[in-house]
């Protein structure tokens, strides 16, 4: 029986975690309506997790891209397919790689200052000085960043898919010696506006929602030491990369 | 109050390089680009066959891409397909006794239509038949006559064994 | 009974009945009944830990309590809505036990917050209303450092600086003289003074240095083992009538006010009582 329950009290605390964050995320969107008077707290965020983030993003689209090219071509040559490597390349960048390892490493360098920098204002009370001010520090702190998440992570995206079909190109048709109008017209001829392009789109935008209203959530609940700021932003990385994987199953068999 | 200005730059550079890549994905790298032709004339194709080729698969001359497939019907008293090929008006001295073959990009890949050049010396004009046509290879009756051997059709008899067309 | 009609004006500012909380596990308070007269300066000491802070938190409705009723200006705190609530929040001042200054914002900023939020001031009008402030408390020269560049002392009169920012009707307190040197903390045990005798803001100030708060106090409540142990005048207080002040005040160890937290017996946790019972 002791055992039993001892067993059981991780899965509800999970659990009771999930319902926080669901309780958190409604509190959050209420909040949306009240932040655009921050509208400028928003600009302010988009750079933060975007502009700030273009960095790792671009280098990172370069290589998955030229590493994609590399073995794409490599393995489509053996089934004498090499011309479609880069519609191969286009179609895995825009419907998973891009959003997903997007969203992966958004985790990593958005989302953990996001669960710091809050999980430091609670700690220091500061979210309770805005509350006696008269601030809203949903409307104010959390609204502002979530939704500079929604904004950003598409864009972000993009460019890491931009930068990747770069790479292809570079490593297929520079370096190895692909045709360079067989590289474009083959990706033209399969690659489809709606079913690939858009449908990656809206994985982002679900993913920047997601991985900001985990970021957010664990630095407003964390507790108030610097112990608790590490967790959180441990956990940060951890649920933002679980549920961004699984929700990318459960949205890539819906959206197919 | 600059420090917040240089904020608003940043994040508006961010926006428009974001929304430029997305530009640059979607009219560039999708099917979206071959709408975007500009000027073009048209020619039919009559074949018994077509296999898998489908809508906007691109017609190459030569390996290089001339227009796209713009329309595929069957003909209902001949039982034929009838496709229609738009290309681009760049591309106009291709002889009138060219012959055009539904062909397959490697082994698997997706089918195309080939324009093999002829002689003539006259142009195809807008509206023009290719006459001469080949239908698509099936894959499965290649496999099947080889099976077979010599035999001459296979069991099931479904379909006869591609001849050229336009002989 | 409407909460949020008017309030007769001889009624006390703040009125609290039969408070009750327990965090923890932990019962903070056990019946507090507590009137705060408008315009005086009322102080709370009590020993660390007894939940000053908590009262405090409670009266600007930062924390419901598990029971009892709080009523501020007229507004029931404890059933008020969010909006409500903010309402009477910009008619409050509140200096944080740890200052809780915007670690983003230069000290500027951090005073002109409150006035950037909630009013559409004119640029020169919020600088002039600033520099008032940061001059009264004597950082006025400090006024683009980060906090970061603050000493705690410095932090606290920032602080408290943002915390009149907007001329409340009541400032609350909560350990203001706490890493002050003497010169600063006669400043701001004056500039209290002034801010309650010339402008009449209601003040209530937290804290435990008695020979501070003898200089401004219109009235201290004592706060111990989760009520109101004394109240009264300065004066009344200090002759110590009651167990409670008399061993307050003087600093001793043993009395009514325990300074142990609660704990099992000292010889038996150390294993000098040869194992438990
Ligand atoms: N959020 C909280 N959760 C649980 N216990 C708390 C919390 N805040 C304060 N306490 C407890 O309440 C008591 C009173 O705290 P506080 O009001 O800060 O005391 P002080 O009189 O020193 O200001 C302390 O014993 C503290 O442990
Ligand atoms: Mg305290």
């Amino acid at each position: 029986m002791n055992a039993a329950h001892r067993a059981f009290a991780p899965l509800a605390a999970g659990l009771a975690q999930i319902g926080a964050c669901g309780r958190f995320l409604l509190h959050v969107l209420g909040a949306v309506p009240r932040s655009l008077r921050y509208l400028r707290e928003t600009v302010r965020q988009v750079f933060f997790v975007g502009a700030m983030s273009l960095v790792i993003i671009m280098t990172c689209g370069m290589f998955v891209g030229a590493v994609l090219g590399l073995q794409l071509y490599d393995v489509l040559s053996r089934f004498g397919s090499a011309a479609m490597s880069g519609t191969v390349v286009a179609l895995a960048l825009y419907r998973e790689l891009g959003p997903v390892v997007t969203a992966l490493l958004f985790a990593g360098r958005a989302g953990t200052s996001i669960t710091a920098e809050v999980g430091l204002m609670r700690a220091t009370d500061q979210l309770d000085a805005m509350e006696m001010m008269a601030v809203d520090p949903l409307a104010y702190v959390i609204a502002p960043r979530f939704l500079a998440g929604v904004i950003a992570m598409p864009l972000l995206a993009c460019i890491f898919n931009a930068l990747a079909i770069l790479g292809a190109h570079l490593v297929a048709v520079s370096w190895l010696g692909l045709d360079n109008g067989t590289f474009w017209s083959n990706m033209t001829a399969s690659v489809d506006l709606w079913t690939d392009v858009v449908n990656g789109v809206w994985k982002s935008v679900a993913f920047g929602a997601v991985v900001t209203l985990i970021a957010t959530f664990q630095g407003y609940t964390t507790p108030p030491t610097s112990e608790g700021v590490a967790y959180a932003t441990t956990r940060t990385v951890v649920f933002s990369s679980i549920v961004v994987l699984a929700l990318d199953f459960v949205m890539t068999a819906f959206l197919m | 109050m600059a420090q917040r200005q240089s904020f608003q730059i940043g994040t508006g550079l961010f926006i428009v390089l974001g929304f430029a890549a997305l530009t640059y994905l979607a009219t560039q790298t999708t099917s979206i680009a071959n709408y975007r032709q500009g000027p073009s004339y048209t020619l039919k194709a009559r074949f018994t066959n077509i296999g898998q080729l489908k809508l906007r698969a691109p017609v190459k001359l030569a390996g290089v891409r001339v227009g796209t497939v713009s329309a595929i019907e069957l003909e209902p008293d001949k039982l034929d397909a009838l496709v229609t090929l738009t290309i681009d008006r760049r591309f106009d001295k291709i002889p009138d006794d060219s012959a055009a073959a539904v062909f397959t990009s490697g082994l698997l890949g997706d089918q195309y239509v080939a324009l093999q050049p002829g002689g003539s010396t006259e142009p195809f004009k807008d509206g023009d038949e290719v006459v001469l046509t080949q239908s698509s290879m099936q894959l499965e009756e290649l496999i099947g006559k080889y099976l077979v051997g010599q035999g001459d059709g296979g069991k099931n008899g479904e379909k006869p064994a591609p001849k050229p067309d336009g002989k | 009974m409407n909460a949020t009609s008017a309030p007769p004006p001889n009624e006390a500012l703040i009125r609290i009945r039969g408070l009750r909380t327990v965090l923890n596990g932990k019962t903070i308070f056990d019946g507090v009944d507590l009137d705060i007269p408008r315009g005086g300066v009322t102080a709370i000491m009590g020993p660390s830990g007894t939940g000053k802070t908590t009262l405090m938190r409670h009266i600007t409705g930062q924390l419901p309590p598990d029971a009892g009723e709080i009523v501020v200006d007229g507004v029931d705190v404890v059933r008020a809505s969010r909006e409500q609530l903010f309402a009477l929040r910009e008619k409050i001042g509140y200096l944080f036990q740890n200052s809780a200054l915007l670690t983003d914002f230069t000290v500027f900023e951090n005073v002109a917050f409150p006035l950037r939020q909630q009013l559409r001031l004119p640029e020169e009008l919020v600088r002039n209303i600033v520099l008032t402030k940061l001059q009264a408390v004597g950082l006025r020269g400090a006024a683009e450092l980060m906090p970061s560049e603050l000493s705690g002392g410095m932090m606290r009169r920032v602080a408290l600086a943002r915390a009149i920012v907007r001329d409340p009707m009541l400032i609350i307190y909560d350990e203001p003289f706490v890493g002050l040197d003497p010169i600063a903390l006669n400043q701001i045990l004056k500039l209290i003074r002034t801010l309650n005798q010339t402008l009449g803001i209601t003040s209530i100030l937290v804290a435990h240095e008695l020979a501070a708060v003898r200089q401004v106090a219109d009235r201290i409540h004592l706060v111990a083992a989760g009520k109101i142990a004394a109240a009264g005048a300065p004066e009344e207080l200090s002759r110590g009538d009651s167990p409670w002040t008399r061993q307050f005040f003087a600093g001793e160890a043993d009395g009514p006010v325990p300074f142990h937290y609660p704990a099992p017996d000292y010889a038996a946790e150390l294993g000098l009582s040869g194992g438990g019972a």
